[in-house]
């Protein structure tokens, strides 16, 4: 097995050098046929891993390469394959390959086409090294290498200036996030002398009945667990772009849509969700940091999710919904229901990725025109994206019997669960407004773009057909599981054992034992809950407003909007977080810099250090030069004076 | 018999009398290299003074040898002094100052 999952690792890789360096030798197709064919392989490896894994294969550990040893810490290069990690190599490699095949349509006429699908398969690489990691080092590695790889796409049309304000934006806030990160993995180096998972998780529990606090900031004592954790998820809120780390997702949508689709929705965006999973036996000994998790997450899933009801542009729409679920995933990680997150992350990973597919479909038809405000009508003209567009809205509506609602009520019901005072009321409450607001974007969005009437110009309608082939098996393939992954997995991965030995929770917070003994009666038992609990009829609700509003009378949202002005300004700036960061921390360090060079720079180790040293050697020679008189009279004197004096000393 | 103090008193007189004249000498060259003179005059004084007292010749063989180097330092430093006043047109001590600082 220790090969195969080598291999599962190195076959993208290989594709992606080869696309890469041989691309202009190889031509287009030939791109395209060896990076498919080395994330076919590793989709394939990876489903038969988890087959293998459910059948009752052994849980694989082991290092395969040391790279160093200092001070007895080793940093290695290790693979932890348990069944989180290999249902996480599913959704990896069975996404990127839609994407993978997607981009053959989408990207057609592109002349960067071969260096398109070398980044695309060095991000599968990165992300498997991310998800197998087994110590931190390596998942660091991953971390920062999908964090390059989100750089490099969002900033693939460089000739775009928006694009590259984008990726320097998404790199930027990526590194306050990151920063925090690897000070979480100094402080599991310092306290536990080690960056292997199963011996830090190994010693937690006695490190954690210690104690032991340390001084963050001078004279205030901080619980270290807490820190740890604290600091550990700060990472996971850069990469999952939590408030108010959030600010570089929506811009992440100059990249191409298949980007937008595999890296800023289905899997890098959830690499925070799942490192907070992993670090499950961590997180459990600090409740200040699971009620920190549940408030950012909470304020994430209810405020982006109204921001996309403003938006025009339909990737943007789709990106803040994202975010909205994002915020869902990290509400169900501070609940302490990490299954829920970690289920939710791969429900989501399909419809998501399906919907920013079916947004591209949409894009590719209208000539790469993304304003909702110039469509409607589609369905006429596009069948299939409207066919599979309406699945995935379903889906993230959570509409009972989709995928979308299992892992959804299941995270609802685990905030309402949940026991971390304030902060459990205030999620509860924010992910219950949630459904309703994500009901009326994704329909508002529905509507807007595939019924109402024709908004486009007779040009477009010419050429308006549905996509091909390759565009669109692959939304008939991600439609699939969107609908049915969930009946077969979540009574084992929500309430069963499936997540045994990879995540631990501890018996006072475990909710979803408490939901899973009210709720659970199997799969349809729990779809047909949903017609007794406020869930759905908020999401009905949800639709039924979207329709009203944007198909029954437009003219109310017209209106709303001139009545409703000062909000309207606040939902369409973003809260004034672009501003806020652009005026505080881009201008502030603007601002720093420049006093820094004058007064630091030019001033001290210029002016003082450089400059001053040797303008103090001139000052001492220009007094001591004098001395030196010319006179002979003199030097004989000092001559005379110092024998008489050293032959003095000598004497006496 | 004279003792040996009266003839270090003598030798440290000329001594005296070389250096007062090499630090107060203001103006000619010649003074100077008179002066040098003077003290290695001194010098020999002391060397066949104490040659004598200890009997030990040794002291007498330096002093021939100290008078001819003598002899060939004041030719060569007169003949500096004359290539001096050729290109100044002056030996005044004071104004032979080109290495101050």
């Amino acid at each position: 097995m220790e090969q195969l999952y080598l291999w599962i690792v190195l076959a993208p890789l290989i594709g992606a050098i080869v696309a890469g360096l041989l691309g202009k030798v190889i031509g287009r197709a030939g791109s395209h046929i060896v990076t498919i064919a080395g994330v076919g392989f590793s989709c394939a490896a990876s489903i038969y891993v988890l087959n293998y894994l459910l059948g009752g294969g052994e849980v694989y550990n082991g290092t395969l390469y040391t790279w160093a040893v200092i001070n007895n810490i080793s940093l290695e290069v290790g693979f932890l394959v348990d069944n989180l990690t290999a249902m996480m190599m599913v959704v990896v490699t069975f996404v990127s390959l839609m994407v993978h095949i997607y981009t053959i349509g989408y990207m057609k006429d592109d002349p960067g086409y071969q260096r398109f699908f070398s980044y695309i398969s060095l991000f599968t690489f990165a992300m498997l090294m991310l998800v197998m990691a087994n110590n931190f080092l390596q998942l660091f590695f991953g971390w920062e290498a999908v964090g390059l790889v989100s750089y490099l796409l969002i900033g693939f049309w460089f000739k775009k200036s928006t694009a590259t304000y984008a990726n320097l934006k998404a790199f930027l806030v990526n590194r306050v996030g990151d920063f925090g990160f690897l000070l979480g993995i100094a402080g599991v180096l310092y306290f536990f002398d080690s960056l292997d998972y199963a011996t830090v998780f190994g010693k937690v529990e006695a490190f954690a009945a210690t104690n032991a606090t340390f001084d963050v900031i001078a004279g205030s004592e901080w619980s270290a667990m807490t820190v740890i954790c604290i600091c550990l998820f700060i990472g996971a809120m850069g990469k999952s772009a939590q408030v108010p780390l959030h600010v570089w997702l929506p811009d992440s949508m100059e990249g191409p849509t298949p980007i937008s689709a595999l890296i800023h929705a289905a899997t890098m965006v959830t690499a925070g969700v799942f490192m907070v999973a992993r670090m499950s036996p961590l997180f459990e000994f600090s409740e200040t940091a699971l009620a920190f998790i549940l408030v950012i997450g909470a304020t994430t899933a209810l405020f982006m999710g109204l921001l996309g009801l403003v938006q025009h542009d339909i990737k943007r729409v789709v990106a803040y919904s994202t975010l909205s679920q994002l915020g869902y995933m990290v509400v169900a990680l501070g609940a302490s229901a990490y299954a829920a997150g970690v289920f939710h992350l791969m429900t989501h990973a399909f419809f998501k990725a399906l919907l920013f597919l079916a947004a591209g479909s949409v894009i590719i038809g209208m000539h790469h025109e993304q304003d909702m405000r110039k469509m409607g009508g589609l369905y006429k003209y596009m069948p299939i994206t409207w066919i599979t567009s309406l699945v995935g809205s379903l889906a993230l509506i959570g509409t009972p019997f989709f995928s979308g609602y299992y892992s959804k009520d299941a995270i609802i019901l685990a905030a309402g669960a949940s026991d971390l005072g304030a902060a459990s009321s205030y999620a509860y409450f924010a992910v219950m407004s949630g459904v309703f607001i994500t009901a009326l974007y994704s329909f508002r969005m529905f509507f807007l773009v595939f019924h109402t009437n024709e908004r486009f110009d007779e040009h477009t309608k010419a050429h308006l057909k549905e996509s091909p082939l390759v565009v669109t098996l692959p939304l008939i393939l991600l439609a699939i599981p969107s609908v049915i992954i969930a009946w077969p997995s979540a009574g084992e991965m929500l309430f069963g054992d499936f997540f045994k030995g990879a995540i631990s929770v501890a018996s006072n917070h475990d909710v979803l034992a408490q939901v899973g003994e009210q709720y659970w009666t199997g799969a349809v038992g729990f779809a047909l809950h949903a017609f007794l609990s406020p869930v759905l009829y908020l999401a009905l609700a949800g639709v039924g407003t979207a329709w009203f509003l944007y198909v029954k009378r437009p003219d109310i949202p017209v209106a709303l909007e001139k009545q409703f002005k000062a909000l309207h300004t606040l939902l369409s700036n973003k809260y004034y977080f672009d501003e806020f960061n652009q005026k505080i921390f881009a201008n502030g360090t603007v601002l720093l810099g420049q006093k820094l060079w004058k007064h630091a720079d030019q001033g001290l180790i210029d002016g003082v250090m450089v400059n001053g040293s040797a303008k103090s050697v001139g000052l001492a020679a220009r007094v001591i030069r004098h001395v030196q008189t010319g006179q002979v009279s003199h030097y004989a004197f000092a001559m005379i004076f110092g024998l008489v004096f050293f032959l003095g000393w000598l004497v006496f | 018999m004279i003792a040996l103090s009266d003839f270090l008193v003598v030798s440290a007189l000329l001594f005296v009398i070389g250096l007062a004249g090499i630090i107060i000498n203001r103006k000619n060259i010649i003074t100077l290299l008179m002066s040098i003179e003077l003290i290695l005059l001194a010098v020999n004084t002391n060397f066949i003074a104490f040659s004598r007292y200890l009997d030990d010749a040794t002291g007498q063989v330096f002093v021939f040898f100290i008078l001819t180097v003598a002899a060939a330092e004041a030719a060569i430093g007169l003949a500096i002094l004359l290539l001096v006043f050729r290109n100044r047109r002056s030996i005044e001590v004071e104004k032979l100052d080109s290495l101050q600082g």
